[in-house]
Order: C-alpha cells, then structure tokens, then sequence
C-alpha cells in the first residue's frame, strides 16, 4: 500500500460496467516527505473519501478487486482507506 | 520477500471493515548488509514488530498468504521480526577463481 | 489506473489467436494536468475509445478481465472514456507537509 493525496476526480459515462457506480479519484501517490511520488493515478474509491484527504492506495489488483468488491473486474488501484495520522520515527529524508 | 525496517505507523479510522484491528506499518526496504533502499511501503503487520526493528514483508498476491488476510484488500504484509541476517564475505576483487 | 490520450491505433493481422477481433490502440499516458508522461503504449480496447479522446486504462493482469471468459492476452486495457477531469492540488489538510 501506499500513502497517497485526492487531488481530483475522473467523470466517465462510457465505462466498464464493474467501474459503474463507484467514484473514480485522482490520487497523486506521495514520498514519506509529502512530496509527490511518479505521476497521479485513477483509483476507484471503497471509502467515499474527498479531493485533499490523504489515503491508503493498494496498488496490486486483487486487492484493488476486493476492496471494491469488484471481482474478476479491470481494477489495479484502489482507496481503501482515509488516514488520520502518521508516525515516524525519524524524520524522513528528502524524497526517501 | 524483502528486508525491511519499520519507520513509522499509519493510523486510519475510516477504511476497509476487513483492515479493523489491523496494525498498519510504514516499512522502508533495507539490503541484507543494513543500507537503507529507496522507496517505501505501507504494510499490515501480522507478526506485532515494533518500532525501528527489522522485519521480513511480503508484497502482491503472497501478501494474502499471511495469517488473517486471506480475501483482504492487502498488498504487503508484515510476516517476521528478523533476528539475524548471515552473509558470506563477499568475493575479494582481483582474486576470482577461473 | 492511469490516465491517457488516444493518438492511433494498430492493425495486425498475424497475432495471437486470443488477440482476434481485438482493436489495439495507441495510448499516450497523460498526468492531470494533461502533459505527456512516459513513452507510448499499445493498449487493448474494452469500451470503443476512439482517436483523440481522453480515457483511463488498467494496467496488469487485471488488464484481461474485461474479455472474460476469452482469454486475452493483453497488458493495457482502455476500461473508461473519460467526459470530466476536475483536479485541485491545492487542498491540502491541515495538518500536512511533512506528512506527519
């Protein structure tokens, strides 16, 4: 899983019907400094989470699947959680 | 399976129903000589490791092998606290045998 | 997913026996903010995208299950065209950056 931020949404009408009825979200996958990781995704959502909110991104497609409850279904990504906080131990390093 | 070791903890209220109860570790790979590798992963931990401690994780479909997470959305798993690694010296340079 | 651009497409007639009857695309991968990332890629075809629209695709294993019980063997597959794309990377919590 990884730590990741909303940063929008994705409106399709034409789309395979496992994606029908869930929202489709922007995330942009982050470094544990907060800063951003490769470029943003398309993750279906399984905790009605909003643009800003910093989630958990599961990234293998089973897990997608089930977090969805979507199975046998063209999913890789998905949200599978909205995270309160985080702790580390040490102060991460730029971009580690 | 990868080295790991724990840096940090992720805390998350509203998730998965199948994630409650779930440990949620921040893991950054390490070599099996201690260097630190790039990147890092948010694992559900299976085994209670603490802060700071090397651990082995699994990652993918494995990830739902671990005790617990059988039909979980989980894609890393933590599956053992490392006592030791053991590492044969390496090769001395210039003295390879033919 | 990702997302991406269609900018051609592919025509092949020898190839994999599972891959008949498949349209194979040209995809461009695209960040939010509509720039190019990443090299092209060719792309199987579940919801009829076509030349120039803006989509998302599957990527993996998972890229196969729109042909279900065919078995395809594809990579990349368009699963959505897209009609809206709203992105602000101005919100951020309170409480962020550094992450903790």
């Amino acid at each position: 899983m990884l730590i990741a931020r909303v940063i929008g949404d994705v409106v399709a009408t034409q789309k395979h019907a496992s994606h029908q009825g869930r929202k489709a979200l922007l995330v942009q996958p982050l470094h544990l400094d907060g800063s951003d990781r490769g470029t943003a995704v398309v993750a279906l959502d399984a905790v009605d989470a909003g643009i800003g909110d910093r989630v958990l991104l599961v990234t293998e497609g089973y897990s997608a699947m089930t977090g969805v409850g979507r199975p046998n279904s063209p999913i890789d990504m998905a949200v599978i959680g909205v995270i309160d906080s985080i702790h580390l131990d040490d102060p991460p390093s730029p971009s580690s | 399976m990868i080295l790991a070791r724990v840096v940090g903890t992720v805390v998350a209220t509203r998730k998965d129903p199948r994630l409650e109860g779930r440990k949620l570790l921040i893991l950054k790979p390490v070599s099996p000589d201690g260097k630190d590798e790039a990147g890092y992963v948010v694992a559900v931990d299976t085994v209670s490791a603490g802060c700071r401690e090397l651990v082995l994780a699994v990652s993918g479909s494995s990830a739902r092998m671990a005790e617990g997470c059988k039909d979980t959305p989980v894609d890393a798993t933590v599956i053992g606290i490392v006592d030791t690694v053991d590492m044969d010296a390496p090769p001395s340079k210039g003295k390879a045998s033919k | 997913m990702m997302l991406g651009r269609v900018v051609g497409r592919v025509w092949a007639t020898v190839k994999s026996a599972g891959l008949e009857g498949q349209r194979l695309l040209v995809i461009q991968p695209l960040t939010p903010e509509l720039t190019s990332s990443g090299k092209l890629l060719i792309c199987t075809d579940a919801v009829g995208a076509g030349a120039g629209e803006l989509i998302y695709w599957c990527r993996g294993k998972e890229s196969s299950f729109p042909f279900l019980p065919s078995a395809v063997p594809t990579d990349n597959t368009v699963v959505a065209i897209i009609d809206e794309l709203h992105v602000d990377r101005t919100v951020r919590p309170l409480s962020e950056s550094p992450l903790c």
